[in-house]
């Protein structure tokens, strides 16, 4: 029964890193760049919508908004700080991105201070019980936002226009481009999906554990990535796989009380050694240099 | 005599100006501190100096010259730290003496060798993986370093308490951390300036080249991941003894990131470029630290953060790359010099 | 002529890529001293066969043998320094080097100095350097390259790149020497050049040399001996006059 329970957990909290892992895959896909701010996208949308819901005292509203605000700022942080430097080294891309992570942390932390914030009213209490199973209500709803993410997605990048533009331009930019596809537009529609993510990520965060604070987003960001990664980065069913199974691993480990101080050392081992055994990740198509 | 002069002017200062400053900063400050007129703070703040440089200046083999990004540098100065402050703690509990040179030497030694032992580790996947892949790798490779540790049995690192190390008379510390840096400086520089160098930036340059000219990939790799875990290593062990208690929390990913904004600041691929992005970016920060209090304190992140961005898009962006050669340094000296580039093209 | 020493043998090489074959049973046999030259239209193969003889690919199927020796397989570094040396179509310098120094890297294996006695700076290293600096500047002097010795190989033009190429691919001190499309974006003038230099390092070196070509003045005028390669497969083997004028070759090149 404990094991079935953290199992379930695990494909909570993966659904969570799953969601965060689609924007660095996506991003990554498109741009072919690593976006080390990802993360910090969450935080904002968290502070966001801590704001909104002070102001308006309605959490789904909140989460709109928050949706809204992450969209903005992506865009512009892509516009701003990414755009300029298309064709740079990937080196010059990362260490910017690394740069943008730090500013969006400490401005979060001037404006609202260092004490982290506690917006309960995001919380969802409460069990369902079945037999002697107790399932969260906030599992629950992770698994099934996390659902209908995944399927809308696929839908989504299969059958729409934009979404095919979209693997055109991760396939070949060069080539997509000579097709009259707009890939600046496409790399800005990317990196907008990928920040209402980061929004709805925040809030199914919150949901669970109402601490907000500006490194919220850092540790699962970087988590979501290795997410990525072990999947093989490009790829988005790459990242639902890769998500879910770092957290099934996670919440494994956490429910070994030997393992469970362990449990970053754990899932960061994996990732070494799913790359050292398939440098492309999972899912993940291998490419050569043309020489 | 002007082929003398102009040794000197040209080879000489550029080959060792560097360790002469160092020696100068050491030697002066040194005395001062000796004969007790130099402030405890500004003892501090030269430790600090020794270390963020020797940081720096060990990353920027593997960034600047062997062209690999890490992000794990501060996982290797905390096996350095823990390691290293261990073996210090026992030996100056053995023997009273908590200023013994020779403690401290051989902690670095042991501490360095640790960390190196680590490099190596980390050097493997490099052989496999290449930029934003082993990027992250070397990031989990230290947090793995940093969770390990915090999580043995109390007896062996004071788990999450951290570990109690020796602490050295401030008055000489910060002079053996400056030998410190030399001795880096001096293994860096040697290691450049010779045909492994030569071979390690040629596979920083086009490694598909390199292995068609018998470049031993493999041996540089290893070995650059190596050294430059072990003066990482060494830097730790100082840490150590300028803290009451190692922490682990210290060397989370966000130092290995500080480290880094270092080396990237100070031109990626020059030694000198690096030691003084170190020396001034602690000596800024530490300034700072006195001014901006409370939430302004991170302030300064966000200035760091701005620079950092302005620097590596106006280095790298394609669109400035007319401005940038036209505007650069080296055209404007060579205006001033009123001897333009182009006469020196011999003829064909 | 016929009992000259065969540097290079290939028997029946073959890569295949998911469902493609890029070389199908391509044979070979190069003698020393030979100019050999590797022709084909556009996608047919020759510069993958480059990339098998210098081990950038793993041949699926096939032998190689340099000097007798099978060298199919083997990591790139270690054919290298068994002896087979090359350049890229798309020009693959040290840009972070200077040109001298270029040449410098080819001369690596040449003269014995390890990574300790370099750091400590022992005689050996002085002497190594030296050794090198002087070689390297003979090789550049070949080539007409000396005077710029100090530049940045990213600076040099065009035509000196692909000049400096060979020089650093000779530096190995190879027994055959790969060049890959060596006159590709030179005018007529520098393509000359180019051919009295590839003659020189035939005559004066005793260079075994297999060059990949385009330009048809070039093959004519300086190979022995031509394979023409087509769809991955060997289409004919010959003298160059012979193999210029076979029908089948006008065929492939032209088409029908």
């Amino acid at each position: 029964m404990e094991f079935l329970s953290a199992l379930l957990n695990g494909f909570s909290s993966g659904g969570t890193y799953a969601i965060i892992a689609i924007g660095y895959t996506m991003v990554y896909g498109i741009a072919k760049m690593l976006n080390f701010a990802h993360g910090d996208i969450i935080m904002v949308g968290g502070y966001a919508m801590f704001v909104s819901l002070m102001l308006l005292n309605q959490p789904l509203l909140a989460l709109a908004f928050a949706i809204l605000a992450c969209v903005l700022l992506g865009i512009t942080v892509e516009r701003l700080a990414y755009k300029p430097l298309r064709g740079a080294s990937s080196l010059a891309v990362l260490i910017t991105a690394i740069g943008v992570s730090s500013l969006l942390q400490s401005l979060a932390q001037i404006i609202f201070g260092a004490a982290p914030k506690m917006p309960t009213r995001f919380m969802i209490n409460g069990t369902v019980v079945l037999g002697s199973f107790r399932i969260n209500y906030s599992t629950l709803v992770t698994l099934a936002v996390t659902v209908v993410i995944m399927a809308v997605l696929t839908v989504f990048v299969k059958y729409t226009k934009t979404g095919r533009a979209m693997v055109a331009v991760s396939e070949d930019r060069g080539a997509a481009q000579l097709m009259g596809i707009n890939t600046n537009r496409i790399i800005a529609v990317t990196f907008a999906i990928g920040s209402a993510l980061a929004a709805v990520a925040a809030y199914l965060m919150l949901m669970k554990a109402p601490t907000l604070s500006s490194t919220l987003g850092a540790m699962p960001g970087i988590k979501a990535f290795t997410a990525a990664v072990i999947g093989g980065i490009g790829s988005i069913p790459g990242a639902m796989l890769g998500g879910v199974l770092l957290g099934v691993i996670e919440s494994l480990a956490l429910s070994v009380p030997k393992l469970a101080p362990f449990t970053d050392a754990i899932e960061f081992a994996v990732l070494v050694v799913i790359l050292l055994v398939k440098p492309a990740g999972l899912l993940g198509k291998a490419r050569r240099e043309k020489v | 005599m002007n082929r003398i002069a102009s040794f000197f002017k040209k080879s000489f200062l550029r080959n060792y100006a560097n360790y002469a400053v160092v020696v100068l900063v050491a030697l002066v400050f040194g005395i001062l501190s000796m004969t007790g007129s130099l402030k405890m703070g500004n003892q501090f703040l030269l430790e600090q100096i020794a270390i963020a440089a020797l940081l720096a200046v060990s990353l920027s083999m593997v960034v600047g010259f062997l062209g690999e990004l890490s992000l794990g540098h501060a996982g290797f100065m905390c096996a350095g730290a823990y390691l290293g402050g261990k073996l210090a703690a026992a030996m100056t509990a053995a023997s009273g003496n908590q200023n013994s040179i020779v403690t401290l030497l051989v902690a670095c030694v042991a501490g360095g060798c640790a960390a190196a032992v680590l490099g190596f580790v980390i050097g493997l996947p490099a052989l496999r993986l290449k930029g934003d892949y082993l990027a992250i790798v070397t990031l989990a490779f230290g947090e793995i370093v940093r969770n390990v540790v915090m999580n043995l049995p109390m007896s062996w690192f004071g788990g999450t308490l951290g570990l109690e190390t020796p602490r050295f008379d401030r008055k000489y510390l910060f002079v053996l951390a400056l030998v410190m840096v030399l001795l880096c400086l001096a293994v860096t520089q040697n290691l450049i300036r010779s045909k492994h160098g030569r071979a390690i930036i040629s596979i920083k340059d086009n490694e598909i080249a390199a292995r068609a000219m018998g470049i031993d990939i493999t041996k540089y790799k290893l070995f650059v991941f190596t050294v430059s875990a072990f003066f990482a290593g060494v830097a730790g062990v100082l840490y150590s003894y300028t803290v009451s208690r190692v922490q682990s929390a210290t060397f989370d990913y966000n130092y290995s990131i500080e480290i880094l904004v270092m080396v990237v600041l100070g031109g990626m691929g020059s030694v000198n470029g690096s030691l003084i992005a170190a020396a001034l970016i602690t000596f800024i920060n530490t300034k700072l630290q006195t001014v901006l209090t409370g939430n302004l304190a991170v302030l300064q992140n966000v200035f760091y953060a701005l620079i950092l961005i302005t620097i590596v898009i106006y280095k790298n962006a394609p669109g400035l790359k007319g401005f940038r050669e036209k505007y650069n340094l080296n055209t404007l000296l060579s205006k001033l010099k009123k001897k333009p580039a182009e006469e020196e093209v011999p003829h064909e | 002529m016929s009992e000259r020493e065969t540097i290079l043998k290939v028997e029946h090489l073959a890569i295949q890529f998911g469902g493609l074959k890029a070389v199908d049973d391509v044979n070979l046999e190069i003698k020393k001293g030979e100019l050999y030259g590797l022709i084909g239209p556009n996608g047919a193969g020759k510069t993958t066969v480059f990339n098998l003889l210098t081990g950038v690919y793993k041949p699926t199927l096939g032998r190689i043998y340099l000097c007798g020796e099978q060298i199919g397989g083997k990591a790139p570094a270690e054919i290298n320094r068994k002896g087979i040396a090359r350049t890229f179509q798309n020009i693959r310098l040290f840009h972070n080097l200077t040109v001298l120094e270029n040449v410098m890297v080819g001369l690596a294996n040449q003269i014995p100095c390890n990574v300790f006695e370099s750091i400590l700076r022992l005689p050996r290293h002085k002497r190594s350097e030296r050794e090198a600096r002087e070689r390297a500047m003979e090789l550049l002097r070949v080539f007409k390259l000396d005077a710029y010795s100090d530049y940045l190989a990213a600076n040099l033009p065009y035509g000196k790149q692909r000049k400096l190429e060979i020089a650093r691919a000779l530096a190995t001190n190879p027994k055959l020497l790969l060049l890959d499309e060596p006159a590709a974006g030179m005018n007529p003038n520098e393509t000359q050049e180019l051919m009295d230099d590839i003659m020189f390092v035939q005559r004066e070196f005793g260079m075994t040399i297999l060059l990949i070509e385009h330009d048809m003045r070039l093959v004519g005028g300086i190979c022995e001996k031509l394979t023409v390669l087509n769809f991955g497969t060997e289409l004919v083997t010959g003298p160059t006059a012979e193999v210029l004028a076979n029908p089948a070759v006008i065929k492939a090149y032209l088409g029908e």
